[in-house]
């Protein structure tokens, strides 16, 4: 194919036939240069999973040996008294940034403000897995206390030496070690000595209890926050470096499409331009965004793509291409009742899932440079060792190769697990033998990124005369299986989860499938109660057996005047819903008023456990944004498509809340000290749904099963 | 062409189609003002051209030639934070905050026309901007918060 387009390919065969092989144990080396860089100080490491570092059983100095690369986390005292901290997770609104600095500062005894987080860079941070699951609070935190009272241990055990004291008695307070007997004191700082002292932990040291603590457990305002007020943060698209262009993905007409015929000989004629094509992948990068644009328009591309579904045509496709599979995502307990077993009353069901997209505001974007062999790249993911390999293997490097920084991001919800930014900058950036930034247009955000998994849900339940269930069969295709066991007693129960062949690219998302799962058994569970002639919330309490699920639905309750509520039939509703997932328990009332086909959702109160909260400002933020977050699932939010393209790419056409829509909000936490300290960035979304479907049913009569509940932003007619 | 941003007069080329956007951003590193759309739905671009809030997403740079801009980066005076930028610090109202710039910009601009909004007129004028974090009952706080600040102050 003549094309001005074609010697890039011949670059990329020669970039393969000269790949490096990998060399993974140079990992090692890696970080040991980066510790030279890190200067003088005490640095404390934390071994992987929280256990003592395994080539050691006793506590030993490693600058004699290899530094053990199965290391979590670390932490840095400099002689100046600065406090460095280094872990894998990253920052992406969830304020993690401050809410891990706090358990620092508790454990260390020092104050917030002498600590650097030092987040999500694959050079300079411990491996880690990702940052998803809510499993930062659970288990990042109680990681970094570990290291941090560990380091207060060494420095308190430098000041016994220097003066030659028992260590009990002397104080760790506000960043020194004071000696209450004879009033000498020294500061962190003073007690390294310019010296060099890097340990790992050897075994568990007492952390302080929750009810004790003095700066966790305390509201903290974000850290930095001044900057994201100023305009002075940098996100990724605000990256640049000298000589860097602008890059552009010339996108194909729909998924799964084939290059067929490419010309780009008019975009490779514009001044400055470079355009790639290599596979299927053709991309262009060029000194601006506006010369990026008009080059990508000017390739005239043709794609061949398979013919695909379209969502009208959604529902019944998982249903026809659902798998069984027994034993891994089945589940069964009892027997079932029989048929005409006298005084059941059976209500069955299907509930539908709509694919909806996270659409975070800072879209996809990477900054990509090479030096020679060496690729660094700049990108706002919530898995930056993830992006790391997906580099390396794209680019057949080795993994220590490839650096990757996350600056702290706009949203990420679940949603930015992957690297396709990252991989087509670097593949630009190779190209033009420049850097290059590239920044997805909303459109591409909303069409090349995944989506929420779609879904049905079919259940089949069953209320004896005393109003106990007494069957729960269910079914979920393709949503998936979180959240998916009940929180209610039932005599029988078989529970499944079926995968399906999806027909789009998905992945997870906030709370996962929790979202649909609690949609759809707690629509059920308030027709159950309907059914069973009792209250939606004595029913729920009747049935659930944790005694933490039933007291944040009696908080939320209590709160919302539950109780008390006047239902208006056909135009006041009232809707409870409540559920567990990833260690938080979530409690969610809602008022709906209703005129004719319009819907208000006027005053929502949530109660949401998750054990001894850390910081509860940022806690009640992450609560108040899943509400308004689920509402648009459940009112709006739909992924619309046909033949293998969005039909919705855009906000004017897929709408999500804003602040018309915003309803009263009222958040109560329930701050357990005693608890473990779990997460809040996914559970509190999954009560909205439900609880808006149940007050609609409570004005109406009438149930709706699919999301989003509105169509064109009315109720259905 | 001439564009006054932030007090400041810079000289520089730019073709007919270039957005104020990215020119503000690429050209005079003004990079507080975010890009979220591209087609002036979600505010994150909001500046201020003659004191009146403007997606700069959907403004040749060239329409702006001339006229007084204002982006986040000018709200500050003497190190003070105007206002606004005071309220949602102090309200945290945001999360990932990549909205924020653009909040901010629209609710100065509400403020400088109008000192007394109503309610109704807060969230009107604040309708145009997203947060996907989903912050707005904070945001709207820290509005209210700094209306009343900027009348005590005056």
């Amino acid at each position: 194919m003549p094309d001005a387009a074609e010697p890039e390919t011949a670059e990329l065969r020669e970039n393969r036939e000269q790949q490096v092989e990998r060399l993974a144990h140079r990992f090692a080396f890696e970080r040991r240069t980066f510790f030279r860089l890190l200067g003088n100080g005490v640095l404390v490491g934390l071994a992987a999973g929280g256990a003592p570092a395994q080539e050691s059983g006793r506590r030993r100095f490693f600058e004699r040996h290899p530094l053990p690369r199965a290391i979590s986390a670390w932490l840095h005292i400099a002689p100046t008294g600065r406090v460095t901290v280094y872990t894998g997770k990253v920052e992406v609104g969830q304020n993690i940034r401050t809410s891990l600095a706090q358990q620092v500062a508790e454990e260390l005894h020092v104050e917030m403000g002498s600590i650097r987080m030092i987040m999500g860079d694959t050079l300079l941070t411990p491996f880690d897995m990702g940052t998803f699951g809510s499993r930062t609070t659970p288990t990042m935190g109680p990681r970094l206390r570990r290291v941090a009272a560990s380091a207060r241990d060494i420095l308190t055990g430098l000041a016994a030496r220097r003066w030659k004291t028992p260590r009990a008695g002397l104080v760790a307070e506000n960043g020194k070690i004071r000696n209450p007997r004879t009033g000498a004191s020294l500061s962190y700082g003073e007690l390294t000595e310019g010296r060099k002292i890097a340990r790992t932990i050897e075994d568990d040291p007492a952390l302080t209890p929750a009810a004790e603590w003095r700066i966790a457990g305390h509201a903290a305002p974000k850290v930095h926050g001044r900057r994201f007020v100023t305009g002075e943060h940098r996100y990724t698209p605000d990256l640049a470096l000298p000589g860097m262009l602008t890059g552009k993905v010339v996108r194909p007409s729909a998924f799964h499409a084939r290059l067929v015929e490419c010309d780009a000989s008019r975009a490779h004629a514009m001044p400055g331009v470079r355009v790639v094509r290599d596979g299927d992948f053709v991309g262009v990068a060029a000194p601006d965004m506006a010369t990026a644009a008009r080059a990508a328009a000017a390739v005239r591309a043709r794609w061949q793509a398979p013919r695909q579904i379209s969502s009208r045509e959604l529902y019944a496709w998982l249903r026809r291409t659902a798998r069984h599979e027994e034993g891994r995502f089945a589940h069964t307990s009892g027997t079932p009742p029989a048929a005409d077993a006298p005084g059941l009353k059976r209500l069955q069901a299907s509930y539908e899932i709509a694919y909806i997209a996270h659409a975070p505001l800072e879209p996809r974007a990477a900054l990509a440079e090479w030096k020679g062999q060496r690729l660094t790249v700049w990108t706002g993911t919530q898995r930056p060792f993830g992006v790391q390999q997906e580099l390396a293997a794209a680019f057949h490097l080795p993994l220590e190769h490839v650096h990757v920084i996350m600056p702290d991001t706009g949203g990420a919800y679940g949603g930015k697990h992957t690297g396709e930014a990252a991989v087509e900058a670097a593949r630009l950036a190779r190209a033009a033998g420049r850097p290059v930034k590239l920044i997805w247009t909303r459109e591409e955000e909303f069409t090349w990124a995944y989506f929420r998994p779609a879904g049905v849900i079919d259940i089949a339940a069953a209320v004896d005369a005393q109003g106990h269930i007494a069957a729960w069969e269910y079914d979920n295709y393709n949503s998936g299986p979180a959240a998916i066991g009940s929180p209610y007693r039932s005599r029988y129960s078989r529970i499944e989860f079926h995968p399906c062949d999806p027909p789009l690219r998905q992945g997870s998302y906030r709370s996962l499938a929790a979202c649909a799962n609690h949609f759809a058994r707690e629509s059920h569970m308030h027709d159950l109660a309907v059914l069973a002639g009792q209250d939606p919330l004595e029913f729920r309490l009747k049935n659930i057996p944790d005694p933490r699920l039933r007291a944040a639905l009696r908080r939320a309750a209590a709160r919302f005047g539950w109780a008390a509520r006047r239902r208006l039939p056909g135009r006041r509703g009232f809707g409870l819903a409540g559920g567990f997932e990833k260690g938080g328990y979530v409690a969610t009332c809602a008022e709906v008023e209703i005129s004719g086909r319009e819907l208000r959702v006027t005053r929502v109160v949530e109660a949401f456990d998750c054990g001894a909260v850390v910081n509860p400002n940022g806690l009640r933020n992450q609560i108040e944004g899943a509400i308004v977050m689920g509402l648009g699932g459940a009112l709006r939010e739909d992924i619309e498509f046909d033949n293998g393209r969005i039909l919705n790419p855009r906000f004017s056409q897929y709408k999500v809340p804003r602040f018309a829509d915003l309803p009263e909000i009222e958040v109560a936490l329930i701050d357990r000290k005693n608890e473990r300290s779990f997460g809040a960035g996914e559970t509190p979304i999954v009560g909205i749904a439900p609880a808006i479907a149940n007050a609609i049913c409570d004005a109406t009569g009438r149930r709706l099963r699919s999301l989003p509940m509105l169509r064109l932003g009315r109720l259905p007619a | 062409m001439r564009l006054l941003v932030n007090g400041k007069a810079h000289e520089l080329e730019a073709a007919p189609d270039e957005l104020l956007l990215w020119v503000l951003r690429d050209k005079i590193g003004l990079t507080g003002t975010k890009f979220g759309c591209g087609e002036g739905e979600c505010g994150a671009c909001t500046v201020l051209v003659n004191g009146r809030p403007v997606r700069s997403c959907q403004v040749p740079a060239a329409a702006a030639a001339g006229k007084p801009i204002t982006t986040i980066e000018g709200l500050e005076r003497n190190g003070r934070l105007h206002p606004v930028q005071a309220a949602f610090l102090r309200h945290e109202a945001f999360q990932c905050a990549y909205c924020a710039s653009g909040m901010i910009m629209s609710a100065a601009g509400l403020l400088a026309r109008n000192p007394k909004p109503s309610e109704r007129q807060i969230r009107a004028a604040m309708n145009g901007n997203l947060c996907r974090c989903g912050t707005y009952s904070r945001i709207l706080k820290a509005v209210r918060a700094a209306a009343l600040a900027s009348r005590k102050r005056a």
